[in-house]
């Protein structure tokens, strides 16, 4: 199955059903990760990157649901695998890490406990081969003395330590696909800086595929090849990641990418000049009719405010979401 | 840290009342049942007779001591049935919500409305006196509480990030909720069941005093209760015994269980603090 990309999204629609009436969370959703790639999903809070992640794992619960189009995972369509199948697919084959790493662990569990249980229930493993396993994925990430902190409960550890050891549980099996929602939102920037480096290599060593999302355009650039940014529940742009800094085509990218600080730039500009993006996202509710970005956008047209624009592909390569785009 | 009277005394008294009935055949002075002398009969409190003898000249002493193993027996393994029940219940309807919540919270609300004691009693009436029936009478129907807590606590703990993290990771809805749910409810469900040991050795006593409960002549406190009525004024140490016996016991478990809930229960220790 070597050509078939490790995961592929196809027009995937997320329904929000609110006891009344059934609503887009996000729709038109298209993209596909190859092999050991890094992949990033950028948008501003509440545009759908969460519910597009949860998606991908078959975790929408009420009232969340999959409207429609198609996930595979190596050529196979997986969200309509039995509950059971599903589940040998999370933290085996697809792992996941959160951005609240204060919560994500067990408190009344040792840690090493938590990675060993990875072991046991998807490798098949004796808890006396899984324990000493724990110690070796606490090593891999860098935890020092490993076999005395496999003994540690959560809230002996520091916020990093903590995301060290959940990456450690993700990665416990040698996952193809590590998700990373918001990894280090909660954490201190020098901390944060560690956690992706580490996080980055370790999946570079293991061949294992990321997909990053933040709110967070700079982060997401530095780490991921390509970058998909989302508004309100489309993707508006899809580029690599250098591309993407040096021509935005989207006005949406664009404003994110003028409202990034930038090195020199900033200490000559002070951070009162950066620019921000007039307006606030729309409510899910309410979308605007054509390009959701219209209210928001200096170029918008009429064309922009009663049809909604089809995805273009760039002749640099890329796709962009936008009547006018540049 | 200070020391907690409650803790202390509560746990004392309820290991000296299972002490008591494991070494019952060394504490004892006679057999419980056998040594019945009628020339003893009837004798008050004194060095030979530490509790006195009953009307057939038994030593009260031995029978409070073989008595500890029917209240405790029925105390701890009835309790255990209840804890047993009201977790798997509470802790599923919790975490599941949907029909099966509906079903449990009924069935909870029927067990709330009907006091636990006339219910066992009727499942007393159908299974005849007897221990095993105690066990089973009491065993089913006092695991309202430790429902309701268990529920309550599986419905917050289900939106904490390491119960979704679980889900994530693969881990199925059983593992799930004895591994990452069950141990963070502990505490609660611990006091509890500490608490409802007290009340099912009070019930057993009750149901012993209306001849529901062990069989005679094998000595349990509430039979010894029941047998000593007539007698009560004029050999009252015939039901001062064995009452002291329960209170001590219940009081044990009532502050044993107050003591676990201020340890284990982080609010009420912030309070104190
Ligand atoms: N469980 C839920 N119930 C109702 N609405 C939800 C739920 N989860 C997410 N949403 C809505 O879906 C939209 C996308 O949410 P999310 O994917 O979490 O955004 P983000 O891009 O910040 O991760 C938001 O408007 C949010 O309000
Ligand atoms: S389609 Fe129109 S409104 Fe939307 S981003 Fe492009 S120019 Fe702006
Ligand atoms: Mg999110």
């Amino acid at each position: 199955m070597t050509g078939a990309p490790l995961i592929e999204v196809e027009d995937l629609r997320i329904d929000l059903d609110d006891g009344s009436r059934r609503v887009a969370a996000a729709e038109g959703i298209s993209f596909r990760i190859d092999r050991g790639e890094t992949f990033g999903l950028v948008g501003e809070s509440g545009c759908g990157k969460s519910i597009t992640a949860l998606a991908l794992i078959g975790l929408l619960r009420q009232p969340l649901s999959i409207g429609g189009g198609v996930i595979r995972f190596e050529g196979q369509e997986i969200q309509h695998l039995s509950a059971a199948r599903q589940r040998d697919l999370r933290g085996n084959r697809i792992a996941m890490i959160f951005q609240e790493p204060m919560t994500a662990l067990n408190p009344v569990s040792p840690v090493g406990r938590q990675i060993a249980e990875m072991f046991v229930l998807h490798k098949g493993k004796s808890w006396r081969e899984a324990n000493q396993l724990a110690v070796e994925a606490l090593a891999s990430v860098r935890v020092s003395a490993p076999e005395r902190r496999v003994n540690d409960y959560p809230h002996q550890l520091s916020g990093g330590m903590r995301q060290r050891v959940m990456i450690a549980i993700a990665l416990a099996c040698g996952p193809d696909l590590l998700i990373a929602d918001e990894p280090t939102t909660a954490l201190d920037v020098t901390v944060q800086a560690e956690i992706i480096e580490l996080m980055r290599n370790l999946c570079a060593e293991r061949g294992t595929a990321i997909l990053m999302i933040s709110h967070d355009l700079g982060l997401v650039a530095n780490v991921c090849r390509r970058v998909a940014v989302m508004y309100a529940g489309r993707i508006v742009e899809e580029r690599g990641s250098a591309d993407i800094f040096r021509t935005p085509s989207h006005p949406y990218t664009q404003g994110l990418v003028d409202s990034l600080p930038r090195l020199g730039s900033r200490a000559a500009l002070g951070r009162s000049r950066l620019k921000e993006i007039a307006g606030v996202v729309p409510a899910i509710t309410n979308f605007p009719d054509g390009c959701r970005f219209n209210p928001r956008c200096a170029q918008a047209t009429d064309i922009c405010r009663t049809v909604a624009p089809t995805a273009d592909v760039l002749e640099a390569g890329g796709l962009v979401r936008c009547h006018h785009h540049a | 840290m200070k020391l907690r009277a409650n803790l202390v005394i509560g746990g004392a008294l309820f290991a000296l009342a299972i002490l008591v009935g494991v070494l019952a055949p060394w504490l004892a002075h006679t057999d419980p049942v056998l040594d019945a002398n009628l020339l003893n009969a009837e004798e008050p409190p004194s060095w030979t007779w530490w509790f006195g003898t009953d009307d057939q000249g038994r030593d009260i002493y031995s029978r409070v001591v073989y008595g500890a193993r029917v209240s405790l027996t029925v105390g701890i393994v009835s309790q255990l049935i209840n804890s047993v029940i009201g977790v798997a219940l509470g802790l599923s309807a919790g975490y599941w919500g949907g029909w099966w919540d509906d079903v449990v919270n009924a069935l909870t609300n029927v067990m709330l409305a009907i006091p636990s004691l006339i219910f066992a009693l009727a499942i007393m009436a159908v299974l005849g006196p007897g221990l095993t029936s105690l066990l089973i009478a009491l065993g089913l129907t006092n695991w309202s509480f430790t429902c309701r807590i268990a529920r309550a606590s599986a419905l917050s703990l289900r939106s904490q990030g390491y119960v979704q993290a679980a889900t994530v990771l693969g881990y199925g809805d059983l593992r799930i909720m004895i591994t990452q749910l069950l141990p963070n409810m502990l505490g609660p469900i611990v006091v509890i069941g500490t608490l409802g040991m007290g009340s099912a050795v009070l019930s057993e006593a009750a149901l012993s005093f209306l001849g529901l409960g062990v069989r005679p002549p094998f000595p349990s406190w509430g039979s010894m209760l029941s047998d000593a009525r007539d007698q009560i004024t004029t050999a009252p140490w015939l039901s001062v015994f064995p009452g002291l016996a329960i209170f001590l016991t219940v009081l044990g478990l009532n502050l044993l269980g107050d003591g676990l809930r201020d340890i284990l229960d982080p609010q009420s220790r912030s309070r104190r603090t």
